[in-house]
């Protein structure tokens, strides 16, 4: 078991774990990080091309890419302590890469920045604080769902 | 070829991420998340530098799509407000989102105005 509860999905240096795993395998970390990334960014550049928004438009795609990726990563951070333990390569690859690349912040700034230069501040505000409640309810949700449904299967268990 | 670009640009700021946050934590710890506050609102810098410059559409496939795209993160900064709200670090949550956003929004405007006076 994990010394304390991990904080940061991507790399959390009080888990021993993160700790040598750079040094352990540190071409098949990275490589595997940065193919999670690709796949995980074109899915993003595909909702994005999908449905394209005006500067005056309400950024549906990375709202929807942005929550996603915080639900699923709710999900997968309960699925990889109690389900798939002991597979040091799935949090890199799903985590960091294909979650990480998924969604972004700095399109999120972009969004706000663009609505309120092009002259709609109440787009821009519902944006910027839409997208901190859905995306932080989902990271909830995701964790909350998924621990319920393996508490009923029994499957998991943390010990103690 | 535009999406050729975007997949280049990710396969280099998805592991820069890794080794910046990583980096940062060896540095100043760990209980507050500064590696992902870092990248986040370098890459908005970045990005908004992009934008202001009205860099042609290759460039913006492959530093903002592409590379600001992975190297910043929504996943990992919404997981770590949330797991501050259930250790009761309720204020270091709310100072996270804060901090972020607010830097964020500073950062990519800073990046527009330099890039925007420079290009014209």
């Amino acid at each position: 078991m994990a010394d304390s509860p991990r904080t940061d999905p991507d790399v959390d240096l009080r888990q021993p774990g993160d700790r040598v795993e750079l040094r352990a395998r540190p071409a098949t970390t990275l490589v595997v990080i940065a193919g999670g990334g690709v796949l995980g960014t074109l899915a993003r550049f595909g909702a994005q091309t999908a449905l394209p928004h005006r500067p005056t438009g309400f950024p549906w795609a990375t709202f929807g890419v942005n929550v996603l990726g915080c639900l699923l990563i709710g999900v997968l951070m309960v699925l990889l302590t109690r389900v798939w333990v002991g597979r040091p390569l799935l949090r890199p690859f799903l985590g960091v890469g294909v979650l990480g690349g998924f969604t972004t912040f700095s399109a999120y700034v972009l969004d706000v920045e663009q609505a309120v230069r092009a002259g709609v501040p109440a787009t821009a505000l519902a944006y910027l604080t839409g997208t901190v409640l859905a995306a932080l309810g989902a990271v909830w949700a995701g964790e909350t769902v998924t621990g319920w449904l393996l508490d009923r299967a029994g499957v998991g268990r943390v010990a103690g | 070829m535009t999406v050729l670009l975007v997949a280049l640009g990710a396969a280099v700021g998805a592991p820069l991420r890794y080794l910046t946050d990583r980096a940062v934590q060896a540095r100043f710890g760990s209980a507050f998340p500064w590696g992902t506050l870092t990248v986040n609102v370098t890459g908005s810098l970045l990005l908004g530098v992009v934008f202001g410059a009205a860099a042609d559409p290759a460039v913006s496939a492959l530093v903002g799509t592409g590379f600001c795209g992975a190297f910043t993160t929504w996943s990992t900064f919404g997981y770590e407000t949330v797991r501050l709200v259930r250790s009761g670090a309720r204020r270091a949550a709310l100072a996270n989102v804060a901090l972020s956003v607010a830097a964020g929004l500073g950062a990519a405007w800073l990046g527009f105005a330099v890039a925007h006076l420079l290009a014209n």
